[in-house]
């Protein structure tokens, strides 16, 4: 089967080089503007400039010598951690109760879970700016957490379910049946099955709430800007290359968390072969 | 009710127990949803439906459709057309860099496919706002592409490139794009290469093979992909902000602009609402072709 299939490809090979090519360019057009930043960051100029005509580190000290920018990195940091922290056992709750629940339920439920997905986010912005100022919620990390959660919770209910989907719930009854409560069947049985599913479900929660950023421009401003926030305003107002080193630190992350999901992954994948 | 007591006295075996327990639970899980459900409810649900009384209220304080009748004023009706323009643009344009790549990866052998995913994967994980500024770098005056073009010949003097439709168009189909392949892919994954070969061992060209038989059963990933890409573009404020540099003016950059420069509440939530509104509709018309809870991943 697998030898069969190989060679069936194998022999297109050569018919299809227009496509690796057309590929090659869209992966091009995908992944420079994510990479290019990198070496303009190390710039010594005042302007953005490629490729740089002097290299220095200017740019990264002005970043890590600066207490505001510093502060900021905190916030964001902290945010996306405590959104993380309570949107997975939310949605990962949800998840399962949806899974489990009449049918007629889960679908208007379901719909109700995406809406943070389907609303768009100025409106959510505006909106949400309107209630927390009545609130006295704007600029407070308790706000941005709020925020994070109910934006993280589509990505962790996804994510989940998915997981959810392939998983046999018969293994879960077959545990009850021999003794097992429902929620020790469900963190002994269920929970270590899907456990790469609420992990990816997790480090998404995370990087919407550190991402975010519409929202922020309204509920988070002076002392208390999220990173984003920062960026956003330093872009708009000043063009120097000192935003390249932030997107760059954010870049190597974002690489790093894909390296780790990766190899995550790898010993699970193994397992099932 | 009956149902289960009829089980009760009958039912002797496990599974009986079992399915009028799990039956009896059913709705108790139900219980289980309701922290998320809360928190959607004050942060998403209470805003938003405070802009929908708030867009009813006129200038004198009393009811009236007064935000609604300035929306027909010309600046947002270029607005709209802008919107669904470049939104119309996006879609077309991932549709046509998506389909291609996300058929390369659903052929390629697992591992191939996963080292090719990472050119997807790589620009979804990476904040929209790196990338906005990436593209404001490469686009402007001076840029990277503006060289290139200059010292390929294929024009003479820099042309701009930023801080209009054409950057911002750019910039959000950058954005967007995995938007489409990701769908895409998954659907494409879940075609049996079986049906394939069976096409071809019945006399079917590859072209007539692939035109008949597995462009028909991607479909799901292609309409899903093709309205999520679609709804996210109409609502985009960030790119289209970052990019446009004033002169292009989208749906959701004026509704910021009514608040943050008029303070004129009404308006904003009056355009807000219609937003939403479209949005919905568009999901709502799909709806009943397709199941939009799908298009997020549902079952």
């Amino acid at each position: 089967m697998l030898t069969a299939a190989a060679s069936a490809t194998q022999i297109r090979h050569y018919q299809r080089l227009w496509l690796y090519g057309l590929c090659a360019l869209i992966f091009t057009f995908l992944i420079v503007p994510c990479v290019l930043i990198v070496p303009m960051s190390f710039s010594a100029s005042n302007y953005l400039e490629f490729p740089p005509r002097a290299w220095s580190l200017r740019w990264y000290r002005e970043f890590f010598d600066s207490a505001e920018w510093m502060d900021a990195l905190w916030l964001s940091l902290r945010v996306a951690g405590l959104t993380t922290l309570i949107a997975t056992p939310i949605g990962t709750a949800a998840a399962y109760g949806l899974s489990q629940m009449p049918e007629r339920l889960t679908k208007p439920l379901r719909l109700s879970f995406l809406l943070p997905m389907i609303v768009p986010n100025i409106l959510v912005a505006i909106g949400v700016f309107f209630v927390f100022a009545k609130l006295g919620l704007n600029n407070t990390v308790t706000g941005l957490v709020l925020v994070g959660i109910m934006l993280a919770l589509p990505f962790v209910l996804v994510t989940v379910s998915s997981g959810l989907q392939s998983f046999d719930g018969n293994l879960e009854r077959a545990a009850r049946s021999l003794g097992a409560t429902r929620l020790k069947a469900f963190l002994t049985v269920t929970v270590p099955q899907i456990k790469s599913s609420i992990a990816a479900g997790a480090l998404f929660a995370f990087v919407a709430a550190f991402d975010e950023v519409v929202i922020a421009l309204y509920i988070s401003s002076g002392e208390n800007s999220t990173l984003p926030r920062r960026m956003f305003a330093n872009i708009r107002d000043q063009v120097d290359p000192l935003v390249a080193a932030v997107s760059s630190v954010l870049v190597v992350a974002s690489i790093v968390l894909l390296l780790i999901v990766q190899i995550a992954k790898r010993p699970e994948k193994g397992a099932a072969r | 009710m009956i149902g289960a007591i009829a089980a009760a006295s009958s039912g002797s075996a496990d599974t009986s127990y079992f399915a009028r327990a799990e039956r009896r639970e059913a709705w108790s899980f139900a219980l289980l949803a309701v922290p998320g459900l809360v928190v959607i409810g004050l942060l998403l649900i209470v805003p938003v439906g405070w802009l929908f009384v708030l867009s009813f209220i006129g200038k004198d304080g009393g009811v009236s459709l007064e935000n609604y009748a300035r929306l027909a004023q010309p600046v947002y009706v270029i607005t709209f057309v802008t919107t669904f323009q470049i939104a119309g643009i996006v879609t077309v344009g991932s549709i046509l860099l998506g389909y291609p790549v996300a058929y390369l990866l659903s052929q390629l052998s697992p591992r191939a496919a996963a080292i090719c995913m990472i050119f997807v994967i790589l620009p979804f994980w990476t904040s929209v706002l790196v990338r906005t500024y990436a593209w404001l770098v490469l686009l402007q005056r001076r840029g990277l592409i503006n060289s290139w073009l200059v010292g390929l010949g294929i024009i003479n003097e820099p042309i701009p490139l930023v801080n209009n439709f054409i950057g911002t168009t750019i910039g959000m189909l950058h954005v967007l794009l995995p938007f489409m392949i990701l769908p895409l892919y998954s659907s494409m994954k879940t075609i049996d290469t079986d049906y394939l070969k069976a096409a071809s061992s019945c006399g079917a060209s590859p072209m007539r093979a692939f035109w008949d038989v597995f462009f028909p059963l991607s479909r799901p990933g292609l309409f899903a992909g093709t309205v999520l890409v679609f709804i996210l573009s109409l609502g985009f404020y960030l790119t289209p902000a970052l990019l446009g540099g004033g002169r292009v003016s989208m749906w959701s950059m004026q509704i910021a602009t009514n608040v943050s420069t008029y303070s004129n509440w009404g308006a904003a939530s009056a355009l807000g609402v219609l937003l939403l509104v479209v949005t919905i509709a568009i999901l709502a018309a799909l709806n009943k072709v397709f199941r939009v809870d799908k298009l997020y991943g549902g079952r």
